[in-house]
């Protein structure tokens, strides 16, 4: 059954067809991506992905090791030009303006465009210079009470200001993999991006710490567009609105997350979802 | 299931499983064995090096000093110039009254060797600095000569015929003289840190090859601290990985590995023959050792760089910093321990490099220390090197000295690698 796509790997790849099911109730587009394909050198790693992300919702990537999921989350803040051999074809659009544009200032970019690894990544500096950070090489704060102000409620959103408020001068690297995850998103959301790419948030964290961020995730959807990737299908079902399902460098399926879980178009998801391979 | 069947249950108590292990236990014991052999050899090798050093070099941080009663007759030194008094009959005569029985010029040129040379100059200076003691008696302690200060440290045998002996049997009895009269002492030998070299050994001292050195260290460092970050940063954060690049690398690994006497001769040849800086200056060395440190430099700030964990440039990039921004708030900060480390690992190298220095010429014979980078000078190593050339037995031991003060300063400056490294490391 699976044989067939995994045959798609080596012979060129024929036109995709993505099967997409619309919301019932569509959202305006925030970032709209369009034939995006993605090289490594000689190897091919995306094959022609177009997708459309709804402003203020949560969109969750899922699919098998190896798919492209990370691959194409990075190409949305063009974090691949740090890679050598990455070539990006393909049009991607935030808010209708070409993202690989000249005119568009990558940092500028990124600083609209947040992103939470996988594996949190607080620099070795105290919990307030963390989160200090962006908002200081951007130049948002005019004075030093509006730094500290931006950093309290970035903590705050993040949930995470009631327990480090004691301590905001002592090492980020100190706090336990939660908190180091929940700091990474204040550090994010402190340059109030438009759109916040998680990358696997919570594959370093326990139960507890997963429900918090994702309790925190649903909150962060008021005022965020968020793009997730997860490995956990109750993950993506518990705080995404729209599901995409990526195989082997292809967008198979995308639409509303239970519509995905429930009732998927496309076979390939189906098996996925419910643990026949991948 | 097939696969037990293939082999059948182990029975791991049986006697070929026991000596199987055995043998896996002996394997491991004898590379434990050789190990430990490997090291002891090396250990005991460094330990004969040092006490050979200590045995030889320790006499020379010790200087024997006669006391000595100078009259300061108003007829050799004139009070309106005192400079230019007779100081050499003021020597004479001081050392006559001591010892009244030499009274044919033979004896009392015997009489004259027993200070050193320059104890004219020492009298000089003294009475220039203090004009009020013409007329009167001044008392000094000046180092012996050379053959007293080794009958002194007991590195002369007195049993010996006279003919085979430095020191003849008319000294050996003015200088018995002298210790019957207390007048003999051998304090700690300040000169050989405050002097610069000199042909009689019992003056000769390592300041200017102090000063040399580390005013060559400084322009080694001066140079290739900065030109090194910079080639590193570039290579390891913006250049490209193509052809070009992976030939730099290539080379930059080789120059690592290029004898530094090649150096030495690029620097003569470039450094004072084209740029025309004045030979045996410490600028030329400085220079020549810069160009040897360059490639190690390059080297250890690009493993530094690399070791900075790429979840912290994604971090930084993530929230929009700028290429600059990653490297100079998070990259380089972190990398600054390792550095530091590999930099005075580097400059210690190039504090005990020799043979590029003998290209440049900083192996003259100078003595006073260099007053600046262009002035001639000598280096610690090449200091040691001149008077391991020399014949005079006090030149053997202050080799042994000189080179103990070398492996010194190479201790602190390593023990200020390892200090840098756990203070810097430990705040992250
Ligand atoms: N830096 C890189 N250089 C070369 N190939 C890469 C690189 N990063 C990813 N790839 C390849 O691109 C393909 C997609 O990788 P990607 O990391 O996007 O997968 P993923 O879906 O995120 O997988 P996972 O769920 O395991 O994180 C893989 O075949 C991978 O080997
Ligand atoms: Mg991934």
């Amino acid at each position: 059954m699976a044989d067939v796509a995994l045959a798609t790997r080596d012979v060129p790849t024929p036109e995709f067809q993505t099967v997409r099911t619309p919301d019932p109730h569509p959202r305006p587009t925030k970032v709209k991506a369009d034939n995006v394909k993605v090289f490594y050198g000689q190897k091919q790693a995306l094959n022609g992905v177009s997708i459309d992300i709804p402003v203020k919702s949560v969109t969750a990537f899922i699919g098998p090791s190896g798919c492209g999921k990370s691959t194409f989350l990075r190409c949305l803040n063009r974090m691949n030009d740090t890679i050598d051999g990455c070539r990006v074809e393909g049009e991607i659009l935030l808010d209708n303006r070409d993202i690989y544009d000249a005119s568009l200032d990558v940092v500028e970019l990124r600083a609209r465009v947040g992103m939470v690894f996988q594996k949190p990544n607080p620099f070795p500096k105290s919990i307030f210079d963390n989160v200090a950070y962006g908002p200081k090489i951007h130049g948002l704060a005019r004075s030093k009470a509006e730094l500290e102000e931006i950093v309290v409620s970035s903590l705050q959103k993040a949930s995470l200001f009631n327990e480090v408020k004691d301590r905001l001068h002592e090492p980020g690297t100190g706090l336990s993999g939660g908190q180091q995850q929940r700091l990474c998103i204040a550090r994010t959301i402190a340059v109030s991006p438009d759109v916040i790419l998680m990358d696997e948030p919570c594959s370093a964290l326990d139960p507890i710490a997963t429900a918090k961020v994702e309790e925190l995730i649903d909150e962060l959807r008021e005022n965020f567009t968020i793009v997730i990737v997860t490995h956990s299908m109750q993950q993506a079902a518990r705080v995404s609105q729209r599901t995409a399902f990526f195989h082997l460098g292809t967008l198979v399926e995308e639409g509303p997350t239970d519509h995905v879980f429930t009732n998927p178009s496309e076979r390939r998801t189906q098996d996925y979802i419910t643990g026949r391979f991948g | 299931m097939s696969e037990t069947a293939l082999t059948g249950p182990v029975d791991w108590t049986s006697d070929q499983a026991a000596g199987r292990r055995r043998s896996r236990h002996a394997a491991n014991r004898r590379l434990q064995f050789y190990g430990i052999a490997a090291i002891s050899t090396a250990v005991g090798l460094l330990g004969i090096l040092i006490a050979t050093l200590v045995i030889g070099g320790y006499p020379a941080f010790f200087q024997t000093k006669l006391t000595i009663d100078f009259p300061i007759k108003a007829e050799y030194v004139d009070a309106a110039d005192p400079a230019a008094g007779n100081y050499r009959n003021v020597v004479r005569d001081a050392l006559r009254e001591l010892a009244p029985e030499a009274t044919t010029p033979a004896q009392q040129r015997q009489l004259g060797q027993l200070l050193t040379n320059n104890a004219q100059f020492f009298v000089r200076d003294a009475v220039v600095a203090n004009p009020s003691v013409i007329g009167r008696t001044l008392t000094l302690t000046l180092p012996a000569a050379d053959p007293i200060d080794q009958l002194n440290k007991g590195l002369i045998d007195r049993d010996l015929p006279e003919s085979q002996r430095r020191v003849n049997d008319l000294q050996l009895g003015y200088y018995d003289t002298l210790v019957a009269g207390g007048r003999v002492s051998a304090p700690f030998n300040w000169a050989l840190f405050f002097n610069s070299d000199s042909r009689f050994p019992e003056l000769a001292g390592l300041a200017g090859a102090i000063t040399g050195s580390f005013y060559a260290l400084l322009i080694c460092f001066l140079i290739s601290f900065p030109v090194g970050i910079a080639a590193a940063i570039y290579l390891e954060e913006f250049a490209p990985r193509n052809r070009w690049t992976y030939l730099i690398e290539v080379n930059i690994n080789n120059l690592a590995a290029v004898p530094s006497i090649v150096f030495g001769l690029l620097g003569l040849a470039v450094f004072i023959q084209i740029f025309g800086i004045p030979r045996s200056a410490p600028l030329a060395g400085g220079m020549v050792l810069a160009l040897m440190t360059l490639p190690t430099m390059i080297i250890v700030t690009r493993n530094a760089l690399k070791a900075v964990p790429p979840s912290i440039r994604e971090g930084a990039l993530g929230v929009g910093a700028s290429k600059h921004q990653v490297i100079m708030h998070h990259v380089l900060p972190l990398a600054l321990p390792g550095i530091l480390t590999g930099t005075i690992i580097g400059l210690a190298q190039a504090l005990g490099e020799t043979a590029p220095l003998l290209l440049v010429g900083m192996n003259a014979f100078i003595t006073s220390p260099p007053g600046g980078i262009l002035e001639a000078s000598t280096a610690l190593p090449t200091q040691i090197f001149i008077w391991a050339d020399s014949p005079e037995r006090g030149f053997t031991s202050r080799t042994s000295a000189g080179i103990l003060v070398l492996l010194g300063f190479l201790i602190v400056m390593n023990g200020i690698a390892i200090f840098l490294r756990q203070r810097l490391e430990r705040r992250w």
